[in-house]
């Protein structure tokens, strides 16, 4: 009985703190100026609020059923792929020069995430080949 | 224990509403966002919000059979957000 009020208190402050988190990612999706403060604000908070969600469900089945620790392979999943997808989206903007393009490096060089890719040469003349 | 299952209910339907709107300003941002990276980022942020809001469904109802649509959705959407950084990125997605 007192155990059951806990659990169901504890899932109640675990959705209202994943629903704050997610509300924060939005709010900073839309407010922040600037493609990498973009960035920083939903790849944190909206995993955090994912987390939170999930605690809330492992709670609930543990509470009210015989439990499952399913959520912990999404949870696992969410938290190892998001650096992932900041780290490729932080690229595309220096790609793009949406932010700030780091310094010229040393020499002759440039920077690979800079790089332009250029159309394959030899399957180009192959095309025109075929077409001719 | 009413006041506490209360408590959860409402919260529920408070995190229910807080997504939703959460899910429309990442399509607002989706829909001006001026850069190529703001979008990509807002499907992303939509894809979580979704996972979101189908474990959020399955709390409601008490279920467990919605487990491996949002762990189907996680993949869909890591899976969906490298493959457009990697075509802005390369041109190409598979090189």
């Amino acid at each position: 009985m007192t155990l059951e009020t806990i659990a169901v208190v504890a899932i109640a402050a675990s959705l209202v703190v994943g629903a704050l988190f997610t509300l924060v990612a939005g709010i900073g999706l839309l407010k922040l100026n600037g493609a990498m403060p973009r960035l920083h604000a939903p790849t944190k908070a909206g995993t955090l609020g994912i987390g939170a969600f999930l605690m809330a469900s492992m709670i609930h089945s543990w509470t009210y059923d015989e439990g499952s620790l399913h959520e912990l392979l999404i949870m696992g999943f969410l938290f190892v792929t998001a650096p992932v997808t900041a780290n490729f989206l932080a690229k595309v903007n220096i790609h793009r020069r949406d932010c700030d393009t780091p310094p010229e490096p040393p020499r002759d060089d440039t920077w690979s995430t800079l790089l332009v890719p250029v159309p394959d040469q030899e399957q180009d003349q192959d095309q025109a080949q075929g077409q001719a | 224990m009413t006041l506490a299952t209360d408590l959860m209910t409402w919260a529920l339907y408070g995190a229910f509403a807080v997504v939703a709107v959460a899910q429309i300003m990442a399509m607002i941002r989706l829909w001006v966002g001026p850069n190529t990276g703001d979008r990509i980022l807002a499907l992303d942020t939509m894809f979580i919000n979704a996972i979101g809001l189908i474990v959020l469904l399955g709390i409601y109802q008490g279920t467990r059979i919605y487990f491996e649509a949002s762990l189907i959705i996680a993949m869909l959407g890591f899976i969906s957000t490298v493959a457009y950084a990697r075509f802005v990125l390369r041109g190409d997605i598979i090189e």
